[in-house]
């Protein structure tokens, strides 16, 4: 069976600059994979492609073994943005039960992706009142309703406390159990330790892709942080 | 498209409206009491019935224009709208759903502004008072969607807030208030022609004088739901799924 992700030679021009220079990579089913590294590096634009939302230059991009974007993915593939994108004026119950009408998913599920992500306490709450790790869970939870089969995460875990942050990654590591496929970027290198694949992405072009393991025996290091600097060094040498 | 999702789009923007009463206040009063205003202003009921009845029309297009504008420009900025165009939401979906939502309110504060001009106001007309709350609901669809195909082209609310007199003043002032359209220079009269708001104008100033449905009312909300439609499809041709 091919990848749930499928890109090759993307390239991508945002403001006439192009940030995404033939990148290549594919995701395989049921897996978590890490898209890390820094700010600026191209991670949020790859996002933007597999979801179908970003004008493309040239390249392929499967997900799902359709085109990325194609009305047939639009209830297959969940989708959350950097910055909370969930109505401030309704609270936490109202913005997951729209959610769930759109893609026709039942409004039990509305009251169950609330539970998954921990704001049982706060589903009457405006979104407006929530802090903001708050109201990146309540769009994480609309991204959950129907149980999409690909998961596309643009930094869930920013702003949440190491306690909630071990929640999600578990939650995360028991969808990609039960078959589905995750993608989710970070900066945080400790969270890049918890993925099943790593895809190092720096100024728009592939720095790595392999296992946390496999990564850190070819950086000869533990730290990941570190590790990060060894491979950008070594591919510069290369370059 | 798909009713479930129109529907559930129309009930999530009347909740969103219902969360914050401040808006739900003035939208129901400010009219109301505008036309209180005139009245005084006026003090005389030949003065009120000719230019009170009218502004019953022309309130909730510019009301609604300004909700919408803002709104839309809301779903724009916080990301709500490029994740609605990745589910299975079609376009006309979020049109519909809101020109619903938006008509229902504008039903609530016609109703309201009307039955103030009539019972209290003494405004006095031909037609029936059915049709003035009628017309002020096409109106406020035109003026919704006037302001969702505007709000593509605001980067800011303070943008998005001047595109009210940008695009309705004008109308305002050509539509045949201030003064009647073939009393003006020949160019304004053939630009107050192709402005929608001359013929909501129209159509109340038919009703106040008419009391049959005549035929020049049926041309003239006929024009009205046709601009709403023009405006609807310029509007959708601005979400785009894909963007740079």
């Amino acid at each position: 069976m091919k990848g749930a992700v499928e890109v090759s030679d993307l390239v991508v021009k945002r403001g006439g600059k192009e940030v995404l220079h033939g990148l290549t990579a594919s995701v395989s089913r049921g897996s978590v994979t890490g898209l890390l590294g820094p700010s600026g590096g191209g991670k949020t634009t790859l996002m933007r492609c597999l979801v179908g939302v970003q004008v493309v230059t040239s390249g392929a991009v499967y997900v799902l073994g359709e085109i990325a974007g194609s009305p047939g993915l639009r209830h297959r593939v969940g989708y959350v943005t950097q910055s909370p994108s969930v109505y401030a004026d309704l609270t936490v119950l109202e913005n997951t039960r729209y959610f769930a009408a759109v893609l026709g998913a039942g409004s039990a599920s509305a009251e169950q992706a609330i539970a998954d992500v921990g704001l049982k306490e706060q589903a009457t709450q405006l979104v407006a009142t929530l802090s903001g790790g708050q109201r990146a869970r309540a769009s994480l939870a609309c991204a959950l309703l129907g149980d999409p089969e690909l998961l596309i995460l643009d930094e869930p875990t920013v702003g949440l406390d190491p306690v909630l942050r071990e929640e999600l990654w578990a939650m995360f590591a028991s969808l990609a159990a039960a078959g589905t496929t995750l993608v989710v970027s970070s900066h945080v290198m400790d969270e890049a330790g918890r993925c099943d694949r790593i895809l190092l992405l720096r100024e728009g072009h592939v720095v790595a892709d392999d296992t946390p393991d496999a990564l850190r025996r070819a950086a000869g290091t533990e730290d990941l942080d570190q590790m990060f600097l060894t491979l950008i060094q070594q591919r510069a040498e290369v370059a | 498209m798909s009713w479930r999702i129109t529907w559930a789009t129309a009930k999530r923007v009347l909740t969103q409206l219902s969360h914050d009463h401040r808006t739900v206040a003035l939208l129901i009063l400010v009219p109301s009491l505008l036309m209180v205003l005139l009245r005084f202003v006026f003090d005389d009921d030949a003065i009120f019935d000719s230019v009170g009845l009218p502004l019953l029309g022309v309130f909730p297009l510019i009301i609604m224009f300004l909700i919408t504008s803002v709104a839309m420009l809301r779903e724009r900025t916080s990301g709500t709208l490029e994740r609605l165009l990745t589910t299975p939401m079609h376009k006309l979906d979020l049109l519909l759903g809101y020109g619903i939502a938006f008509a229902l309110a504008a039903a609530l504060q016609a109703a309201v502004a009307t039955g103030t001009a009539y019972l209290l106001l003494g405004l006095d007309t031909q037609g029936a008072w059915g049709w003035v709350v009628g017309v002020a609901v096409g109106n406020a669809v035109l003026g919704m969607a006037l302001g969702l195909f505007v709000s593509a082209f605001a980067r800011s609310e303070f943008q998005a807030v001047q595109f009210m007199p940008a695009i309705v003043l004008p109308q305002f002032l050509t539509c045949g208030l201030l003064i009647a359209r073939d009393q003006m220079a020949g160019w304004l009269e053939a630009i107050s022609n192709v402005l929608p708001m001359s013929y909501a104008v129209d159509a109340l100033k038919e009703i106040g004088a008419q009391a049959e449905v005549t035929g020049t009312l049926v041309r003239d909300l006929a024009i009205v739901f046709g601009a709403t439609v023009v405006a609807l499809g310029l509007g959708a041709l601005t979400l785009r799924r894909r963007s740079g």
